[in-house]
């Protein structure tokens, strides 16, 4: 059987949330870096395999899939259904939820913070505090649902870990290395579930291949 | 206690959910919540969904919020073959266009719909063009790349009838009831795609209860 191939950069949070679920998966896949610097998200051959020029595309053979939240599903579900609760109505639903629940509330506040913060500096933009904090104040009331989901469960949709929580991963990355990771841990029980993703070993492998300022300072531009 | 679902008909997100009840014929209550005077941020609504929004929905014990999610839940619990979940690669597909769904057409739609409907009718405000243009441009050029799957294939995921395709009927509903439904006379295939749809009895059904004026 052939590996998987990921067409992407490493650093990319949304890359990181499908390499995450391909090693929790236990999966065999090999990277096919590309250049967002160079474009090459938007040459043809790319545009074959996703017309709307985004990374990450997973191949599986004669299947192509794009959009990471879709590639983690698909991943989790050939190799570890346990970990979207295949199979259970009730867990099931608590998976997606959680995972809906990322995708508009966590991803979208988070990710203006990494750009402001983060990258800014590094592509010659002037940082918008105004942005920032508008999204400070987001984070800070979705975290307090999360304090209380989090303090009723071990893990979001239950007490065993779950795509829901591994789905989080890249864009959290990002953010606790800015200088706002304290709203993170003014939430104690937030603050533990994000130490023990931390500690998984398909976190680690994965982080290791995105420094914190996304390589731009030691000229890795991605 | 049957499924209930709380929210006004009206929102996409409610109707979302509602449209897959109807697929499945399922018994359901639709609980009106009266946004307007911000009865979505009532302790009473916070219990269901602690973010107060819409919908929320309740089926005994569960508590489920995020319409996607609930919509996914609903077909499985009626034996639906919407989400394709027989086959590991249609179902994969199935939640790509799910995805493309959500970060494409319906972020661009979403700020139009709150431009054009909700800022003058709810708000009593003027449309910000500047974001209406915007979105609009970015909804072409997603609107592009549906015309191309869609002259390949009859729906999005193959020639079956999706969630996927299910998924685009709420904001789809406003986009032909708004002032900009010409953009998509460009598209033909995305335009009969639409009416096709729209011609589907669960649609026809939500469509009714949209309009209905809340009481």
């Amino acid at each position: 059987m052939a590996p998987m191939k990921v067409y992407g950069w490493a650093v990319s949070p949304w890359m990181a949330r499908a390499l995450v679920c391909l090693e929790e998966a236990g999966a065999e896949y090999e990277i096919v870096p590309m250049s967002r610097c160079g474009g090459d998200h938007r040459q043809p051959e790319h545009l074959a395999r996703n017309p709307f020029g985004e990374i990450p595309v997973l191949e599986d053979g004669e299947l192509t899939l794009y959009q990471s939240r879709a590639i983690a599903r698909y991943v989790l579900r050939k190799y570890k259904p346990e970990l979207l609760r295949d199979g259970d109505l009730e867990g099931s639903a608590m998976v997606d939820q959680w995972l809906e629940v990322e995708a508009h509330h966590v991803e979208p506040t988070l990710w203006p913070i990494i750009r402001h913060c983060i990258i800014g500096q590094y592509v010659g933009r002037a940082r918008d505090q105004g942005v920032v904090d508008e999204n400070l104040a987001k984070l800070r009331k979705v975290l307090e649902v999360y304090e209380a989901r989090l303090s009723m469960s071990k893990y979001l949709a239950g007490d065993d870990v779950t795509a829901a929580d591994l789905c989080h991963f890249g864009f959290m990355r990002y953010f606790m290395a800015t200088e706002y990771a304290g709203v993170v841990d003014a939430n104690p029980h937030v603050k533990a579930w994000w130490d023990m993703l931390l500690a998984r070993p398909s976190v680690q492998k994965v982080m290791a291949g995105m420094p914190p300022d996304f390589g731009y300072a030691s000229g890795n531009i991605p | 206690m049957g499924m209930k679902v709380y929210g006004p008909a009206a929102s996409t997100n409610v109707a979302r959910v509602l449209v897959c009840l109807e697929e499945v014929d399922a018994e359901y209550e639709l609980v009106h919540v009266d946004m307007p005077s911000g009865e979505h941020k009532n302790p009473e609504h916070l219990v269901r969904n602690p973010f107060g929004q819409v919908p929320a929905f309740q089926d005994g014990e569960l508590i489920l919020t995020e319409s996607r999610a609930i919509a996914k839940y609903v077909l499985r619990k009626g034996g639906s073959q919407l989400l394709r979940e027989c086959n590991l690669s249609e179902s994969a597909v199935v939640n790509v266009w799910l995805e493309v769904e959500a970060a494409h057409f319906n972020s661009a739609m979403s700020p139009i719909i709150f431009q054009c409907f909700v800022v003058p009718m709810v708000m009593g405000g003027t449309p910000d063009m500047k974001i209406v243009e915007e979105n609009l441009n970015k909804l072409k050029k997603a609107l592009e790349v549906y015309e191309a799957r869609l002259s390949k294939f009859k729906y999005l995921v193959g020639d079956f009838f999706s969630l996927a395709d299910l998924s685009h009927f709420p904001t789809a509903y406003y986009l032909l009831g708004g002032p900009h439904a010409s953009v998509i006379d460009a598209y033909p295939h995305v335009k009969a795609w639409i009416a096709d749809i729209m011609a589907r009895p669960s649609v026809k059904k939500v469509t009714e209860l949209m309009k209905m004026p809340s009481v």
